[in-house]
C-alpha cells in the first residue's frame, strides 16, 4: 500500500472523492465497471459518475433500465465472467427489489459453489436523511444487509474515507454493500439544521489524496480519543455525535466503525473497557438496527465493565417522514438526553 | 357533475363481478384427451434468415417449429441436417440422462441422499441443445439442466459424488444435492431460487460482448418461473443491450403441482413474452431433439453477430413429478404423460435413426443395458466416497468456509465455538 501522506491531494466532498475512487479504479482496472440509473451520459443524480462515461466509454460506463432486480442480477452475471462491477442503486430506499439477487446470489455465490464463483461486485447507494427526501429517499436499511451471510457492509463519514474505503472495496473479492451518507455529500453535519451547513473545504477529511489508496475495511477510527464514555457511530451520525460530545463537554472517545461487517471488535471492546459506558447512535429505525446488535456484543464482551446501561439513540420505529423530518432524526436533542442518563452517576 | 357511470338504477342488470381462477383441464381420475392441444405438422413452421428482425416473424411466437414427424422422418426448412454419428450421441447423451435420473431416483428412495429431480421427457431440451452450443458457451440452468453436463461428458461419479455430498463432493456439501457447479464445463452454479440464473445470464453475456469475447450465454427457466420479476428484468436487459443470450422457458406444463395457466398460458404462449421486448421468439417442439438442436443453433448465430437475445419457448411435458418430494398422482390424471401428443423425445430420436437406417432395437436394447451398467458402475464408484448422513463426510470446521475469501473473526469465533461444544459433547462425529 502507497503512503496516501507523500502523494499529491487537493480539497474534495465525498462526491468528488467517490469519483475518484472509481476513477482511480477503472484506470488501474480494466475489469472494473460502473452501471446503474442515470450513471451514464449525466454522471447520476448526485453526479457521482461525472465524467466517468466520457473518460472510459459506453461499454464500461452505462444507464441502465430501472430495474434493481436486474442490475444486480446482471452484475452478478458479470461478476462470474470476470468482471468487477460497481453498480449503483440510486437511492438505498429503492434497493429492496435487488434482495433477492443480493441475499440469494450474491451473497450466496462463494459458498454454494464451493469458490467456483464468486460475486465481487460492489453495489454503492445513497441512504440516510436530512435532505427532505420523505420515506422514499431517506431509509438507512443497513441492517438488513449486516443481518445476511456473505456480504460487506461499508458506511464512510468522510470524502477521505470514502474514497480509500470504496477503492478497498471494489478491489474486495466479495460482494460489498456501500452506503453513502447522503446528507454530509457536500460538508459534515452538526445536526442543526436551523444554522447555516459547512462544507468539506474547512474540515482535515477533505483533503483527499488524488490517487490510488484504500483503507483496510474492517478497520474502526477513533475519531475522539476520550476517557467518559464510548460512543459507537457511522456515517453521518459520526458528525453529529462529536460535536454533541463536543458541545457537552463531555470526554467521550466517539468511535466511527466505518465497517459492520466485519465489524472492527477489537477497538469497541478496549474502548468500553477502558470507558465503561456506551452509546450507541444510528439514524436507522430502532428495532432490530444495528445497534441492537452493538449492544449485544458490548454486553457480551464488556458485561463486567459497564458502569451504566448502554444508551441506543436512533430513529423511530416509523417510516421516514417529510414535514416531521427533524423530530424522527436523532440529533443533539435525543443524543443529548442519552448522555445525561448513561452519565447520571459518573 | 356529469358522469359517465353506470346509473344505480340500471346495476341489478349487470352480473355481478367473478373471479377467474384457472384450472387444468384434468384431475387425478380423469380421463385425459389431449385433442385440444394445437400441435401443427411437422415441416410447416417457417425459417426465417438468422440476420431477419424480430419483428419480421412474430408468427413463429404463436406456431411450434417441428422436425421429425410421426413416420420418423426429418422434414422441413428447420432439420438441421445432422450427421448419422452426431444424432446417434444425442440419442446416446438422453439415454444416458435417463438411466442416471432412474439410478439417483432410486439412490434418493432408498436413502442415500435427501433429493432428487428428473428431467424424464425433457431430456431433448437440455442434450439437443448441449450439442448445438459451442463447448466455451456458458450455461446458467435451473435444477432440471442435468442434460447439459451429462451431454458435455462431465463425470457422472462426479455429479453423483454432489448428489451424496461426500467426501469428494466438489461442492463440500454445502449445496442441496442436484444443485451442480461446474465451472469446467460452462455450467453455473444453480441456485434453488427460480429465474434469478436469468439476468445473470444476460450480464455474463453483456460481459462477453463487452469483452469483445466470441462466447455466448445461454439460460433455462420453466414455464412457472416465467413470473418471476428476475424473467421480465433479463428481457428488459437482453432487448435494450441486445446481449448475446438464449433464453429457454421449458414449457412442462407443471409447476410443483400448479398447471402453465397460473403463469399465463391460457392466455398466450410464453414464446410471446419475447415479442413485447423486441426480442426473437421461437416455439418448438421440445420432445424433438432435431427442433431443439435447429431452433438452439438459429439463436446462436443471431447472437454470433450482434443481433441479441432469442427467447425459445420448449413445448414438452413433465413426464414425473417435480422432484422426490411430491407425487404428482396427487394433482394431476395418471393418464397425462402417456397421453402427451408430442410422445418421448428418446423413441422420437430412436425412430428417426431407426427409419434412416442408421439404428435399430437390438442395437438400442443393448445400449440400454450397457448405459445402465455404466450408470451403475459410476454409482458404485461414487459410494466408495459415501453417501448423505452415513458418516461425517467433511470435517466440522469446513462449516464456514467459503462465506468470504478470508473468514473473518466473528466466523472463526462461532467455529471455535463449533468446535468446542462438539468436542465437549462426545458425539460420534466429534471423535472423527
Amino acid at each position: 500500500m502507497s503512503d496516501p501522506e507523500s502523494e499529491p491531494s487537493t480539497r474534495m466532498n465525498m462526491i468528488q472523492a467517490i469519483n475518484s475512487a472509481m476513477d482511480v479504479m477503472m484506470g488501474r482496472d480494466p475489469d472494473v465497471i460502473v452501471m446503474g440509473e442515470d450513471v451514464g451520459y449525466f454522471g447520476g443524480v448526485f453526479r457521482a459518475t461525472a465524467g466517468l462515461q466520457s473518460k472510459y466509454g459506453k461499454t464500461r460506463v452505462f444507464d441502465t433500465p430501472i430495474s434493481e432486480c436486474g442490475i444486480i442480477g446482471v452484475a452478478v452475471g458479470m461478476g462470474a465472467y470476470g468482471l468487477r462491477p460497481v453498480p449503483e442503486i440510486q437511492f438505498a430506499d429503492y434497493i429492496y427489489p435487488a434482495l433477492d439477487q443480493l441475499v440469494s446470489e450474491a451473497a450466496r455465490l462463494r459458498y454454494r459453489s464451493a469458490g467456483e464463483f464468486t460475486a465481487p461486485i460492489t453495489v454503492r447507494s445513497p441512504f440516510g436523511g436530512g435532505i427532505f427526501g420523505g420515506q422514499t429517499h431517506s431509509q438507512s436499511p443497513e441492517g438488513i444487509f449486516t443481518h445476511i451471510s456473505g456480504v460487506k457492509t461499508v458506511i464512510p463519514s468522510t470524502p477521505y474515507d470514502a474514497k480509500g474505503l470504496l477503492i478497498a472495496a471494489i478491489e474486495d473479492n466479495d460482494p460489498t454493500i456501500f452506503f453513502e451518507p447522503k446528507r454530509i455529500y457536500n460538508g459534515p453535519f452538526d445536526g442543526h439544521w436551523d444554522k447555516p451547513t459547512q462544507n468539506w473545504s474547512q474540515h482535515p477529511a477533505g483533503e483527499v489524496p488524488t490517487g490510488y489508496y484504500k483503507i483496510e475495511l474492517g478497520k474502526a477510527k477513533v475519531v475522539r480519543p476520550g476517557e467518559a464514555l464510548t460512543v459507537l457511530v457511522y456515517g453521518t451520525m459520526v458528525h453529529v455525535a462529536l460535536a454533541v460530545m463536543e458541545e457537552a463537554g463531555v470526554d467521550a472517545e466517539v468511535i466511527d466503525l466505518r465497517t459492520l461487517v466485519p465489524l472492527d471488535i477489537e477497538t469497541i471492546e478496549a474502548s468500553v473497557k477502558k470507558t465503561g459506558r456506551c452509546m450507541i447512535v444510528h439514524e436507522a429505525t430502532r428495532t432490530s438496527g444495528f445497534g441492537a446488535e452493538l449492544s449485544a456484543l458490548v454486553q457480551e464482551r464488556c458485561f463486567y465493565h459497564l458502569e451504566a446501561p448502554i444508551e441506543r439513540v436512533t430513529g423511530f420505529d416509523t417510516p421516514y417522514p417529510h414535514s416531521l423530518e427533524w423530530a424522527y432524526f436523532p440529533g443533539p436533542v435525543r443524543i443529548g438526553e442519552a448522555l445525561k442518563k448513561i452519565m447520571k452517576d459518573a | 357533475m356529469a358522469t359517465d357511470r353506470v346509473p344505480d338504477h340500471l346495476k341489478p342488470n349487470l352480473a355481478p363481478l367473478s373471479l377467474y381462477v384457472p384450472e387444468p383441464k384434468f384431475r387425478p381420475g380423469d380421463a385425459v384427451d389431449f385433442t385440444q392441444v394445437p400441435i401443427p405438422p411437422a415441416g410447416q413452421a417457417r425459417r426465417p434468415d438468422p440476420a431477419d428482425a424480430a419483428d419480421s416473424f412474430i408468427d413463429l411466437a404463436f406456431d411450434l417449429v417441428r422436425v421429425l414427424d410421426d413416420e420418423g422422418q426429418a422434414v422441413g426448412p428447420w432439420n438441421p441436417r445432422l450427421s448419422p454419428d452426431t444424432l446417434r450421441a444425442m440419442l446416446r447423451s438422453m439415454a444416458l440422462v435417463r438411466a442416471f435420473d432412474e439410478r439417483m431416483f432410486r439412490a434418493q428412495r432408498q436413502g442415500k441422499t435427501s433429493f432428487y429431480m428428473k428431467c424424464t421427457g425433457e431430456e431433448a431440451v437440455s442434450v439437443a441443445a448441449a450439442h448445438a452450443l459451442d463447448y466455451e458457451d456458458m450455461c446458467f440452468p435451473s435444477y432440471r439442466q442435468q442434460g447439459l453436463l451429462i451431454a458435455r461428458g462431465w463425470s457422472m461419479v462426479d455429479m453423483m459424488n454432489q448428489i451424496y455430498s461426500n467426501t469428494a463432493d466438489r461442492l463440500q456439501g454445502k449445496q442441496l444435492p442436484i444443485m451442480y457447479s461446474v465451472k469446467e464445463a460452462g455450467f453455473f452454479s444453480i441456485s434453488g431460487n427460480l429465474t434469478t440464473q436469468y439476468p445473470q445470464a444476460v450480464g455474463w453475456a453483456m460481459a462477453s460482448a463487452a469483452k469483445g469475447d466470441t462466447r455466448i450465454a445461454a439460460t433455462w427457466c420453466g414455464d412457472g418461473s416465467t413470473a418471476e420479476g428476475d424473467f421480465h428484468s433479463a428481457c428488459t436487459f437482453a432487448s435494450v443491450y441486445r446481449a448475446p443470450v438464449i433464453f429457454n422457458v421449458v414449457n412442462n406444463q407443471w409447476a410443483i403441482s400448479s398447471f402453465s395457466g397460473f403463469a399465463g398460458a391460457e392466455s398466450t404462449t410464453f414464446a410471446a413474452r419475447a415479442v413485447g421486448y423486441g426480442i426473437a421468439g421461437l416455439r418448438v417442439d421440445g420432445n424433438d431433439a432435431l427442433a431443439v438442436y435447429a431452433a438452439t443453433l438459429w439463436a446462436a448465430e443471431r447472437a454470433r453477430t450482434n443481433q441479441g437475445p432469442t427467447l425459445i419457448e420448449h413445448f414438452t411435458y413433465r413426464a414425473e413429478g417435480h422432484s422426490t418430494s411430491d407425487d404428482p398422482g396427487q394433482y394431476r390424471s395418471a393418464g397425462e404423460p402417456t397421453a402427451w401428443p408430442l410422445g418421448d423425445p428418446i423413441k422420437r430420436l430412436k425412430d428417426h435413426l431407426v427409419a434412416l437406417g442408421e439404428w435399430d432395437d437390438e442395437r438400442h436394447a443393448a445400449q440400454d443395458k450397457e448405459l445402465a451398467e455404466q450408470v451403475k458402475a459410476a454409482q458404485k464408484q461414487a459410494e466408495t466416497n459415501g453417501v448423505l448422513g452415513h458418516g461425517l463426510h467433511q470435517p466440522l470446521d469446513t462449516l464456514f468456509d467459503g462465506v468470504f475469501e478470508e473468514m473473518p473473526w466473528h466466523l472463526r469465533e462461532q467455529q471455535a465455538q463449533m468446535i468446542a461444544e462438539e468436542t465437549a459433547s462426545g458425539r460420534p462425529w466429534a471423535r472423527k
